[in-house]
């Protein structure tokens, strides 16, 4: 009861919103982070509903617990929003990213490149005799440690999808 | 504003009649039960224009800038608890528009903002008076739609009126380019809407309200803190505020916003509460046990330093917008509907359950007696000099009585009506909460005497907010809009001198009002009537004559340039250590207090 026990711990989460496919949806969305300065980690939009006129935006931000729950509430505010999942705390879900990571290099360099992204199952899509372009899909942190460690090896530049989530299970959101 | 939408969008069918993208539009304003709109008009809102000119029955004030128009839209609004309208060109109409959007935005006024665009082909080229207006106007509305094609022109035009009047309310923008106005296509009347995603929830969960009554006849020190989203929700969540507080017996405060929806004559009302509020209504926040926030919004201007803010309460905090619940401070028991509901769902629990206050209850009021006793609204009066507050006092007394609506702009006069004009009755007290925006008042003014013509209309004002929209006294005198411009002229922006002198050392930079107008003269000009007082002994005489004679006035009262506005909790402190007056030691401000504006 009373003071108001700051909780001051910066946790990441993934929120899903899902909204109608209108012109300038994604700048609401966006504007409201920028407006009220939060932050956004990552950001992934689409249309995943042709019929239902419906995109999955999926945002990873990451503040106090607090700031956490007023980020959803104002998303919640937003005309156009049908609904806003947390994926880290509502509905336990599943997590990817894609990311296309393009190595330059010869020699042992270039051998230990393609040794590594054999281990973390990466796919050349594109190779010349001096370089690599490798498509890898994981969690973030296993495309961050992924491009570490190609870093040393030749790393040239990094393109990277932003996360796509969904919960676990038969049901939908 | 829950009910009532359903009403004001009765259908009037009207099947396969072709219209004009501009005839929608004056058509579906009526269809909504729109009598006035506030507007000015340009290039690409013409074909607007030509449609009002070929019709009857709509009223248009010709304001005298697009800011003028969204605020006497506001005061209309909240004087009638309908929406206001408002119908401007594009470029700068829309960019005029937009501190009116943003006041309306933060202080939950329901508007409809019809601004024009230029021609489709034309949108991206920099055109003639081309702006971006929706991604201008996107933070600083509540939604906003442009419409690029005609046939989507009428249902957009009825979504925006429920939006804008439904759930917590607020400004919503309609843009409609110029080749839009002039296609045609069928118009489709309103009929029962609904919408896909935006679905306000107005009933209260029932176990939250038997947890929240059960929490009041519990409490030793409750105290109710109301606000604006009382008057929101409508006459009958006042009435039944009123109920509520008189079954349990607990006092009142409530925020600026929400003066009137309870009676400031009644003896449990413990005036405002917040950086001016009064002694008594702070302490009581500060020492009580229970909270009970109902559509108030914990704004920093009422909690102070949030971590010593009501330090040992439960509290329970009811509104219609979800993100308000623990937005500033920490809440044990939310309810997310709108007040009429929850009132009336928790008038039904205490008496259903037959419960009454905690028998320490009269010990809780004898102490707040003892906080009443402080007398923290006295301040010294003159016989040489007008005291701005006993200005406020007299203007008080002498209209009495009758129907009286009161605006105001920003700062020191806005804090004194505050305090000391004594609301009875919601819908009667317009003034800039949120956004703290000098010139409201005058436009607000117009706005509500054109929804009121009979009823005195009185902007108490400062002569530096006043010079802001001035222009408008123009459309007064126009429209023969008796309003009463009441000047509380110090020749400073007071608020600013006295945070010049209480936090930056009496540097008073910049705050002085050098080389102002002659009021008197000015009124004159404008075809309306000046007045001025500089002695108390004039200033009675000089009120019945702004009341009496049926014309608008600017009424330029002298009045003492250094008076303070006191209670007041300085930046970054807690209720419990305001200073009462000047007479008291300069308040020790901390650098985090400083930081805070």
């Amino acid at each position: 009861m009373g003071m108001i026990v700051k909780d001051t711990r910066i946790e990441s989460h993934t929120i899903v919103i899902t909204v109608d496919n209108e012109p300038g949806v994604l700048a609401r969305v966006v504007g409201l982070f920028a407006g009220r300065g939060y932050n956004i980690e990552s950001l992934t939009v689409a249309e995943t509903e042709k019929a239902a006129h419906t995109s999955r935006i999926t945002v990873v931000t990451s503040g106090t617990p607090a700031v956490i729950e007023q980020i959803k509430a104002q998303l919640g505010r937003l005309v156009p929003v049908h609904r806003v999942v947390d994926i880290t705390t509502e509905k336990p879900g599943i997590e990817r990213e894609m990311a296309l990571v393009k190595v330059a290099g010869t020699g042992e360099k270039r051998v230990e490149a393609m040794r590594v992204s054999q281990v973390f199952r990466a796919k050349a899509l594109d190779t010349t005799h001096s370089s690599f372009v490798f498509e890898i899909t994981g969690s973030p942190s296993k495309i961050d440690a992924y491009v570490e460690l190609m870093r040393p090896l030749g790393l040239v530049e990094v393109s990277r999808t932003g996360v796509a989530a969904i919960s676990r299970g038969a049901e939908a959101m | 504003m829950g009910e009532g939408t359903a009403a004001a969008v009765a259908a009037k069918t009207a099947p396969e009649v072709e219209l004009t993208g501009a005839e929608m539009v004056v058509r579906a304003l009526k269809d909504h039960g729109v009598q006035h709109i506030f507007g000015y008009p340009g290039g690409a809102v013409l074909p607007i224009y030509d449609a009002l000119f070929q019709d009857n029955e709509l009223v248009h004030v010709l304001v005298r800038h697009e800011q003028g128009a969204v605020h006497a839209a506001e005061g209309y609004a909240r004087s009638t608890g309908k929406p206001g309208v408002v119908l401007v060109t594009s470029g700068p109409g829309a960019t005029n528009s937009v501190t009116g959007l943003t006041d309306a935005l933060m202080d939950s006024v329901p508007l409809v903002v019809i601004t024009g665009q230029v021609a489709t082909h034309l949108i991206g080229n920099d055109a003639f008076q081309e702006c971006d207006t929706i991604g201008i106007t996107r933070p600083c509305t509540k939604h906003n739609w442009l419409v690029r094609d005609v046939r989507d022109l009428a249902r957009v035009i009825h979504e925006a009126f429920y939006i804008a009047t439904t759930g917590r309310p607020g400004p919503v923008v309609v843009d409609i380019p110029k080749d839009v106005q002039f296609k045609k296509a069928p118009y489709v009347a309103p009929e029962h809407i609904t919408h896909r995603t935006y679905k306000p929830r107005l009933e209260a969960d029932p176990e939250a309200i038997k947890s929240a009554v059960r929490m009041m006849a519990a409490a030793k020190r409750p105290v109710f803190y109301t606000g604006g989203g009382i008057i929101n929700s409508g006459p009958e969540a006042s009435k039944l505020l009123r109920e509520l507080v008189h079954l349990t017996g607990f006092p009142i405060t409530s925020t600026l916003m929400g003066l009137g929806a309870f009676p400031a004559s009644d003896k449990q009302w413990l005036g405002p509460i917040g950086m001016h509020g009064t002694y008594e209504a702070n302490l009581c926040a500060n020492r009580c046990d229970l909270l009970i926030a109902l559509g108030s919004r914990f704004d920093d201007r009422v909690t102070g330093r949030v971590d010593a803010f009501s330090p040992g309460s439960k509290k329970i905090h009811l509104d219609i917008d979800p993100s308000q619940i623990n937005k500033n401070i920490r809440i044990d028991l939310p309810i997310v509907a709108d007040a009429a509901h929850a009132l009336r769902a928790m008038i039904k629990v205490w008496t259903e359950e037959r419960l009454s206050a905690d028998p320490a209850l009269p010990a809780w009021w004898k102490q707040i007696e003892q906080w009443r006793g402080k007398n923290s609204l006295s301040y010294k009066n003159s016989a040489k000099l007008i005291k701005p507050q006993h200005a406020i006092d007299r203007l008080y007394a002498l209209t009495r009585g009758r129907e009286t609506y009161i605006t105001t702009e920003v700062g020191q006069h806005q804090m004194w009506a505050m305090q000391r004009f004594k609301f009875e009755e919601p819908n009667h007290w317009m003034t800039s909460g949120g956004l703290g925006t000098m010139g409201y008042g005058l436009p607000a003014a117009v706005g509500v005497q054109m929804a009121h013509p009979k009823a005195l209309v009185i902007d108490i004002a400062g002569e530096a907010s006043v010079q802001m929209t001035l222009q408008e006294m123009s459309t007064a005198v126009q429209y023969d809009l008796p309003i009463k411009i009441f000047i509380l002229n110090n020749e400073y922006m007071g608020m600013v001198r006295q945070w010049q002198q209480l936090l930056h050392g009496g540097r008073y930079s910049h705050s002085y009002s050098e080389a102002l107008p002659d009021f008197v003269k000015l009124a004159e000009a404008y075809g309306a009537v000046g007045l001025r007082a500089e002695k108390p002994d004039e200033l009675d005489a000089k009120i019945q004559e702004m009341i009496s004679v049926n014309r608008p006035v600017l009424f330029d009262v002298r009045v003492d340039p250094h008076e303070n506005c006191y209670p007041m909790i300085p930046s970054g402190a807690a209720h419990d250590e305001m200073i009462l007056s000047d007479s008291e030691e300069e308040p020790e401000v901390s650098e985090e207090g400083k930081m805070m504006v």
